[in-house]
């Protein structure tokens, strides 16, 4: 499970999933206060994730720029918007790594989870391998009543979140939990 | 045309009050029948008398007739079946359904019990006798949703369908979600104001709405599934604070029935949706979305219940009948 501060990467919209994109991107940007933080402004700003910033200083980078690697998460949708934004801004984009699509569907689940594990409930989808548990939002009325999370799975394609989203509905089966999941448009 | 009446509760009393109204339509009461007591008249029955004795006697004729004795005197045209369900057996309507459509008369009825016990032999009864068995009031009341499927939307091949096809729940969760009342709260509104029946079990279990689908189902492509089929949950383990996750996301959750053979999919559900899809309408009302190869989507919506809302779709099927049917004998 990963954290994802900042973004609400529930999402129930199209077709209730978000297809999203793991990037890494390197920039240059000049070395001087201020530039890094301009540079990732934008990426907050089109919703996108920061999952790591890594500074590198090259030997063949002159000296008045510095190496940045990020990696980041960003609705497929909105990266060539953020890509344009960021050269408009001056950034220069040295590479732009492999991109990663990201499937994400949240679906509301019902009954006792802490009692029935909800550790455990969470490994079997993250020990697959395929599919991680994105976020979890539990809300706990009071002792002994059901208690109703918001899950939210991520996978890196469509087909494995649904086998991502069959497991899960064998567990609550398994667990005696109500799953309760976003109607898909009917296809066009 | 002759109608006889089997049935005289919210809709047969519906139906009475639209026969004495609109004389014009030209439907002729000649039989009308409760669980204890008939009235037949070849001649023809004044719809107000018959309601005004109900009102008084709780009994619309004589003591000692009955609904076999309409069946037997055949002076009908169309048998109007309504009374009360049940699921498992379709009885006592499965009985009159069979004989009227036996004995070559055609049949209206609002009552989903037959047509979940036996759809497919009611189907080809009436195909070999060469009559009608029209059953629009059975889902979603005054919607026509039977008329589209079968007559608006002929030509297209429907892909899916999905609907609120259960008042009661829609009601509860709509509820929920703008008050945040608790189901059991809910549910309590709900029977105080008669949207839930005193066990409300059938509605909110998502029994009611399963076996409409299956209606839906059997109607659009003629596959003979049942109730056994169906994938149910109802909505009675929701919690507020799912509504409140789901508004969060700007969602609501509504109880769904859902069938599309392409997707192998037959069930009713509690699901999220977002808010401004068509089929979160609000209170006790039903609405069906058919998706078609031609049409594109078509989202039907109205009132799924009540007395005179429910006799509109019988009295639809009547005229329909005796369009197709009646006047050109
Ligand atoms: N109410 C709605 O809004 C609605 C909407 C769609 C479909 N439906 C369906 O329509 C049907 C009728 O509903 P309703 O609300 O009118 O029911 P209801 O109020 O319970 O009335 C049922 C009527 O059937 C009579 N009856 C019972 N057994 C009989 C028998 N063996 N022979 C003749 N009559 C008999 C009852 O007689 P007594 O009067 O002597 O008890 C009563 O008059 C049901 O199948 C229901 O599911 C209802």
């Amino acid at each position: 499970m990963t954290n994802n501060e900042g973004l609400s990467s529930a999402s129930f919209k199209v077709s209730g999933e978000v297809v999203s994109v793991h990037v890494s991107m390197k920039l240059e940007i000049k070395d001087s206060p201020g530039q890094l933080v301009a540079a990732l402004t934008p990426i907050s700003e089109y919703g996108g994730n920061i999952i790591a910033v890594i500074h590198q200083r090259e030997p063949e980078t002159s000296s008045d720029t510095l190496g940045v690697q990020i990696v980041l998460e960003i609705e497929h949708e909105r990266l060539d918007t953020l890509v344009a934004t960021l050269k408009r801004q001056g950034v220069n984009i040295l590479r732009l790594g492999e991109e990663r699509m990201l499937h994400r569907q949240s679906v509301i689940m019902i009954g006792h989870l802490i009692h029935t594990d909800i550790g455990d409930t969470i490994d079997r989808i993250d020990r697959t391998g395929f599919a991680e548990v994105a976020e979890l939002n539990v809300q706990m009325p009071g002792i002994s009543e059901p208690s109703t999370a918001l899950i939210t799975i991520k996978a890196t394609t469509r087909s494995e979140m649904d086998r991502a989203l069959d497991l899960l509905r064998s567990v609550a089966t398994e667990k005696g939990l109500l799953i309760v999941e976003p109607l898909e448009e009917a296809e066009r | 045309m002759r109608i006889a009446v089997l049935g005289l509760g919210a809709v047969g009393k519906g139906v009475l009050r639209v026969l004495g109204e609109k004389p014009e339509l030209g439907l002729v009461l000649t039989g009308v029948a409760d669980s204890t007591s008939a009235w037949i008249d070849p001649a023809g029955i004044d719809p107000q008398t018959v309601l005004d004795r109900k009102c008084e006697t709780n009994r619309c004729g004589s003591e000692g007739r009955s609904a076999a004795d309409i069946l037997d005197s055949g002076a009908y045209d169309v048998l109007v079946e309504v009374t009360p369900t049940n699921a498992a057996t379709g009885e006592p309507a499965l009985t009159h359904i069979r004989r009227a459509l036996g004995t070559g008369h055609h049949v209206v009825t609002s009552n989903k019990g037959p047509l979940a016990a036996a759809h497919t032999e009611l189907e080809e009864l009436a195909r070999e006798q060469g009559v009608a068995l029209r059953y629009e009031a059975t889902v979603g009341g005054a919607i026509p949703v039977i008329h589209a499927i079968t007559r608006g939307l002929i030509g297209n091949k429907f892909h899916s369908i999905t609907g609120v096809l259960n008042g009661t729940c829609n009601y509860i969760l709509t509820r929920m979600d703008d008050e945040g009342l608790t189901y059991e709260q809910a549910l309590a509104e709900a029977r105080q104001l008669g949207y839930a029946e005193a066990d409300p079990t059938y509605d909110v279990r998502g029994i009611d709405a399963a076996i409409k689908l299956v209606i839906l189902a059997n109607t659009c492509w003629n596959l003979g599934v049942t109730l056994d089929d169906v994938s149910i949950t109802g909505i009675d383990g929701l919690t507020v604070d799912a509504l409140r996750l789901a508004a969060d996301q700007d969602c609501t959750i509504r109880l769904i029935g859902e069938a599309s053979p392409e997707r192998g999919l037959l069930r009713v559900a509690p699901r999220v949706l977002p808010r401004s899809h068509p089929l979160v309408i609000e209170g006790t009302l039903n609405a069906v979305m058919l998706s078609t190869d031609l049409a594109g989507e078509v989202t039907l919506m109205g009132r799924g219940a009540g007395s005179i809302e429910t006799a509109s779709a019988i009295i639809g099927d009547l005229l329909s009948i005796r369009d197709r049917f009646v006047e050109c004998r």
